[in-house]
């Protein structure tokens, strides 16, 4: 696949002495979904609104399609769509009519049947009449997400694309993005619901403070990063472990009826067999075995705390 | 010059004075009436003539400018504040179009807004009293000039605001005051000759006095002033302008 963005050392300092991107680098490859994880104020949206042109850099360079975001600005943001995290538009204005005039804005002219083609995709066709402050929440945000893709972007930029929005919607919402990947849009998201990104994305970054801390495949990342858990359910439950158990440093659950085993997938001896010999040796009897891994969020949490995973 | 976008921009800015079209029309002619009523009929009985026009038709000039002025720029600060307000201003930074798109786009359509009312005030005066013009092409170029320096005025109040207040302060505190004290309502000719001075540092009087050349042939000062005036006061905003958009000045951070 090839690049499709390429952001190199990119830095941006408030007029304030803000700094809100501390070199950013990190480069996108066509057709992928990236989803950028990180808590709130830690620079993904300085960092969309930078390649996007609402923001100015202090320092660095993006390309997008090869075109400098300042120099070639016309062609790089042609090839760009934002649905920005804040439901923005006009009220009074039709549906139809806003989505025609970002296809405008962005130097399309008016294609009735493109219109048409995007608006019946977000199940919006139906309202192309209805002014914007008679929808409801999650029609504004199908209205944002079209006006972002009346100009054919190649690229769509979401930004806490399902922030405040119920489960079903967040749902169809998922179902869009894997439709526009599909049809060969590259897509960058920003959430905090790591569940989105664990949905969702093909790779998954994490930022904090500014800086990119982490851009992986997101199996790697969790094959990599995650530990793996045992859950051994007693049939009987126990007030303390057994102190024959003790060299596998294990955990006891609130209820007395479980022991948890953390370890590692990587490691040579996992030491799983030995466990369940030991457990069957101090005479507790086995109701169930299950294994757990660790969450895209304890991994995010984790990273940004500082602490290994 | 990205002329699509400029396009898009002018007929969004348009439809909204579309949708409200009744309103954009009948308030103009209500408030041309009741200046006629009022200063037409009232102050009009006591004064006859101005330089040899009746007093109503004299001051048809001065009440065009008072609206299309005070229009040109509401129509422009609320056109660019409202994307700053409602946040809809991030889907015009990020588009691939220039700051010189995008003033052409609100500008434009503030100063056709405001031409459509200058037009509509005038035909709604001639039902009151006899209009003549005697430079056709003069009052065309200063009413079109006046719509178009006046919306610039309005786009740069409109960035420079950041609450509503803000875009109704200088219309009402430095507009208003220089349009009535400008000669709207009289000739300065007929002011004492120390107010007369004072009143030559007033821009807004030669703009009217110009306008009201383009009518009767009459003005208080010559009409090279007051094309020089019009020119200047244009220069001077698009330099604003072009600075506000060199420094991204409340717009971009």
């Amino acid at each position: 696949m090839t690049t499709i963005l390429s952001i190199k050392d990119l830095y941006k300092t408030y007029a304030g002495g803000f700094e809100a991107l501390k070199g950013v680098s990190l480069d996108i490859k066509e057709g992928e979904i990236l989803a950028l994880l990180g808590p709130n104020g830690a620079g993904k949206t300085t960092l969309i609104s930078t390649i996007c042109g609402i923001t100015t850099p202090s320092s660095g360079t993006v390309t997008v399609g090869g075109h400098d975001i300042v120099g070639d600005f016309r062609a790089a943001r042609r090839m760009i769509g934002l649905v920005p995290q804040e439901i923005a538009l006009e009220p009074f204005e039709k549906v139809w009519n806003t989505v025609r005039f970002s296809r405008g804005l962005f130097g399309h002219g008016p294609d009735n049947a493109r219109i048409e083609e995007i608006l019946r995709k977000l199940s919006l066709f139906e309202k192309r009449k209805s002014s914007i402050k008679e929808l409801s929440g999650g029609m504004k945000r199908r209205v944002l997400i079209a006006k972002a893709l009346a100009h054919e972007p190649r690229i769509l930029f979401l930004d806490e694309p399902t922030a405040g929005v119920d489960v079903e919607l967040r749902k169809d919402m998922w179902e869009i993005v894997a439709e526009l990947k599909q049809a060969g849009v590259t897509i960058i998201l920003t959430t905090h619901y790591i569940e989105e990104a664990e949905a969702i994305a093909d790779r998954v970054g994490v930022i904090d403070k500014g800086k990119l801390l982490l851009v992986q495949e997101k199996k790697t990342m969790m094959a990599q990063m995650g530990k793996k858990q045992i859950e051994v359910m007693l049939t009987e439950p126990v007030a303390a472990i057994p102190a024959s158990l003790a060299a596998h440093n294990l955990t006891l659950n609130g209820t007395g009826d479980t022991l948890i085993y953390t370890y590692d997938i990587h490691a040579e001896r996992t030491g799983i067999t030995t466990l369940l010999n030991d457990v069957a040796q101090a005479g507790l009897v086995l109701r169930d075995v299950q294994t757990r891994q660790s969450s895209l969020e304890e991994i995010f949490v984790n990273l940004v705390s500082g602490e290994p995973a | 010059m990205n002329w699509t976008a400029i396009a898009a921009i002018y007929r969004f800015e348009m439809a909204r004075f579309f949708r409200t079209l009744a309103q954009s029309f009948l308030s103009p002619v209500l408030s041309t009436s009741l200046y006629f009523v009022v200063f037409g009929t009232a102050i009009g009985s006591r004064i006859q003539e101005v330089e040899g026009v009746s007093y109503g038709a004299f001051i048809v000039p001065g009440l065009i400018m008072l609206s299309v002025v005070m229009l040109s720029i509401s129509n422009a600060s609320f056109g660019i504040y409202f994307p700053k307000f409602l946040g809809t201003i991030y889907e015009l930074l990020s588009a691939p179009v220039t700051f010189i798109e995008i003033v052409i786009g609100y500008v434009g359509a503030a100063a056709t807004k405001a031409l459509f009312v200058g037009v509509v005030i005038l035909f709604t005066a001639s039902f009151f009293v006899e209009i003549r013009v005697e430079h056709p092409l003069a009052m065309a170029a200063f009413l079109i000039l006046t719509c178009l320096s006046f919306s610039l005025l309005g786009f740069i109040v409109g960035i420079w605001a950041s609450n509503f207040e803000q875009i109704s302060l200088i219309p009402q505190l430095v507009v208003t005051p220089l349009i009535f004290l400008g000669g709207t309502f009289y000739s300065i000719t007929m002011l004492p000759p120390l107010w007369q001075t004072i009143t030559l540092f007033n821009p807004v009087v030669y703009l009217i006095s110009g306008f009201r050349w383009s009518f009767y042939g009459l003005a208080d000062v010559p009409i090279v002033f007051s094309l020089l005036a019009i020119l200047a006061f244009t220069g001077l905003c698009l330099a604003v302008i072009w600075w506000i958009f060199k420094t991204g000045w409340r717009i971009r951070s």
